[in-house]
């Protein structure tokens, strides 16, 4: 298997939809001629030509609803967010129209759309660049939400994300698009939505981490497992729907849990699979569930203030010796 | 009319260079009935005349109606009678409608069509059927001039299983694919975008479809409009943006809204072709709407038009009606557009009162049908409350399994 980075995956994906469906076209700011802000449509205005790879102007919530409006006569767009800071603006159509539609109009008109771009946090540039919002659409039944962590699951859960008929929100992490992986070149190669992955195997603490926090919870587990402490990590992968399933059979085995993230803690994600595990592995768990999230607090620019913001693995191994009673 | 408005209105003129500079150059036709001034300020509670001048008001709707019946040209007496026809049936639905309201038997908002009629029948019989036509949530007049029938949205209003939309939508979301009514929309300005994106894939397929897209004059202050006009013009998109100027953003009107009044003015900041419409003509409507089909489906190029309408009702069943005088409303009424039509078709002998009877009767037969059918129909069963979230309904275990 070839060897590539997140951003090449996520390349390869929208290059193979596009070519194997001519209803699929990505439409972004700077998607086309500029190559793509991150570079990750490097190369698709000169092979697809302007009519499938579109620059628009900055007009997020225009070009959104422009999206749904052509999904729901049939296209299946892909709508590129320079960053998920600018899909606040759209959210007005990713939430009223496009989450909503095949349930208001009884059944009858489908989203097939894929919001795509990068989200969470990046490197010092303060607040309102810097944000992960995926519990915003994670809260709306009709949406479903996707974060990858590695390549291979970047390039699977796209491809399958934009051959669903719903409406997805698949947020990339803008610092993790440079991140090696092997990828399958098999251009059937998908993952299927909904189903998280166990990255790492172990049995004495569960951490649950999605996105950025996936490598760091890796890291975090081989300083443990040197420590004693064998961690299971898994990655749901998609959060809406939530595979709650494999965490709890983790749960389960380990009977203690970590939950990261990079996003604030108050109605987070980690709040939801907290509750989840509660109400199904209450019995099964031997300590509280430790939440790890982002700072509660607007990002800030100084380096320093933004290292404290964002969960690194030495808040990650602090929390799993917490939940193991080793400290 | 005031001489403060008048003098405010020319000090506009005078600063506003767009007025100078672009003197409405993409209007494909004269604005015959252009409000102007006069009509702009009587839009204002203050500005509401006090006194009905019924004279006046006679003289206008005769002359009105002249140009109304120089109208016909063109036109059978079947499609004109057509016309007369959804117009009185969408009147007649919607008197019912707010009787049902009021009975209890339709909940939440109820936001009716009565004095709209023209724009609605007037602008879709411009159409093909496979045309596309969008709306906001005042929505039950187009969804019936599209073809959708009586007791779909009679149930659906009634929250029924046999509603256009499951009993799932309402007032606000009459929805039918297979007419390719892209539904009603509650958020103000909310289809206007998803409008562009129908006309975007009718020109993305090379399919001659246009789109219409209906909305009020105040989803006009929205962002939404001007992004979506900027980018149907920018890519030549076949979407017809009809503007329903009824003068009030639920009780605010539109002098105290709207910095610059003249809508289709507004064309002229996207190079928009833009025209102004007497929406209590459904003839007028018709005419401008086939000149804007024409250039949307053989230059694939939008239009905004903005048509002058008034709603006899409040904004909806709940509005206390205290912003608007009742001078001014019978102003409007006394160019009641079905009125207005349905004497200049006796008096162009294209139909008698004896045969506007008979078509009454069938109208009325066919409301009250819908009423019973959406009284005598079911609820929604409860295991539809957890049915069309997904159309791809994901179960991880099973997923898991694969």
């Amino acid at each position: 298997m070839p060897t590539i980075t997140i951003r090449e995956a996520l390349n390869e994906a929208i290059r193979e939809e596009l070519a194997r469906d001519d209803k699929v076209f990505i439409m972004g700011e700077e998607v086309a001629a500029y190559d793509g802000a991150y570079k990750v449509t490097r190369g698709l205005l000169k092979e697809f030509g302007p009519r499938r790879v579109i620059d628009t102007p900055i007009t997020e919530l225009g070009f959104a609803g422009l999206g749904v409006g052509a999904a729901m006569v049939g296209l299946r767009p892909i709508v590129e967010f320079m960053t998920f800071n600018f899909s606040i603006l759209a959210t007005d159509q990713i939430i009223n129209s496009a989450a909503k539609m095949l349930y208001m109009s009884g059944g009858q008109f489908k989203i097939p759309i894929v919001f795509r771009g990068p989200g969470g946090s990046a490197i010092q540039v303060s607040s309102q660049h810097s944000q992960a919002i995926e519990s915003w659409y994670t809260h709306f039944p009709g949406l479903k939400v996707v974060m990858p962590s590695t390549p291979a699951d970047a390039k699977g859960l796209l491809k399958s994300a934009i051959r669903d008929d719903d409406p997805v929100v698949f947020i990339e992490q803008e610092r993790m698009y440079g991140n090696k992986g092997e990828v399958p070149d098999d251009p059937d190669f998908t993952i299927p939505l909904g189903v998280a992955d166990v990255k790492r195997e172990g049995k004495d603490v569960t951490i649950v981490a999605r996105s950025l926090m996936v490598p760091v919870a890796l890291k975090a587990a081989e300083q443990l497992e040197e420590q004693g402490v064998s961690c299971e990590v898994i990655d749901p992968r998609t959060i809406r729907p939530l595979d709650i399933d494999t965490i709890i059979e983790s749960v389960k085995k380990t009977n203690r849990v970590v939950v990261a993230e990079e996003s604030h803690p108050i109605c987070g994600v980690n709040a939801e699979i907290s509750m989840q595990i509660m109400e199904r592995a209450f019995d099964y768990l031997d300590a509280p569930i430790k939440r790890v999230s982002g700072a509660d607090v607007p990002m800030p620019y100084a380096k320093n203030l933004e290292n404290l913001t964002i969960p690194d693995v030495n808040k990650l191994v602090a929390a799993v010796r917490e939940v193991a009673y080793l400290d | 009319m005031c001489f403060l408005c008048l003098f405010v209105a020319k000090l506009s003129v005078a600063y506003n260079p767009s007025f100078q500079t672009q003197p409405m150059s993409k209007q494909t036709a004269a604005p015959p009935s252009r409000a102007g001034a006069d009509e702009q300020s009587s839009t204002g509670v203050i500005d509401a005349p006090e006194q009905v001048d019924r004279k006046q008001l006679a003289r206008e709707r005769e002359e009105v109606k002249e140009r109304q019946k120089d109208r016909f040209t063109g036109l059978n007496h079947e499609q004109l009678i057509g016309l007369y026809r959804q117009m009185q049936l969408i009147r007649r639905f919607e008197e019912k409608s707010m009787e049902a309201y009021v009975a209890g038997k339709i909940g939440g908002f109820c936001h009716v069509y009565i004095g709209q009629e023209a724009v609605a029948v007037g602008a879709i019989s411009a159409i093909r059927k496979d045309d596309y036509v969008i709306a906001s949530y005042r929505e039950h007049g187009h969804a019936l001039a599209k073809g959708m029938s009586a007791r779909s949205i009679m149930a659906e209003l009634f929250g029924k299983a046999t509603g256009c939309s499951k009993g799932k939508g309402g007032s606000m979301h009459m929805f039918d694919k297979g007419l390719n009514f892209l539904g009603g929309h509650g958020i103000v300005g909310g289809q206007i975008p998803l409008a562009t994106g129908a006309a975007f894939a009718s020109m993305y397929q090379n399919k001659d479809q246009v789109t219409l897209c209906f909305f009020g004059e105040a989803a006009v202050n929205q962002g939404a409009f001007h992004e979506s006009l900027n980018m149907a013009q920018l890519w030549k998109l076949p979407c017809i943006y009809i503007c329903e100027n009824n003068q009030y953003g639920m009780g605010t009107s539109l002098a105290r809204a709207m910095s610059l009044r003249d809508i289709a003015q507004k064309g002229c900041a996207y190079d928009m072709a833009s025209e102004f419409v007497d929406g209590m003509d459904v003839l007028a409507v018709r005419e401008a709407v086939l000149r804007a089909v024409e250039r949307g489906r053989k230059e694939s190029l939008p239009t905004l038009l903005e048509v002058r309408t008034y709603r006899f009702m409040g904004h909806s069943m709940s509005d206390p009606g205290n912003y608007r005088t009742r001078a001014e409303i019978e102003k409007y009424q006394e160019r009641d557009p079905i009125k207005l039509f349905s004497a200049s078709l006796i008096e162009e002998k294209v139909i008698d009162e004896k045969g506007l009877e008979e078509i009454n009767k069938q109208i009325h037969e066919e409301v009250e049908d819908a009423f019973r059918f959406a009284d005598e129909s079911p609820y929604p069963e409860t295991k539809e409350l957890y049915t069309d979230v997904y159309a791809n309904p994901i179960d991880p275990s099973r997923n898991r399994n694969q």
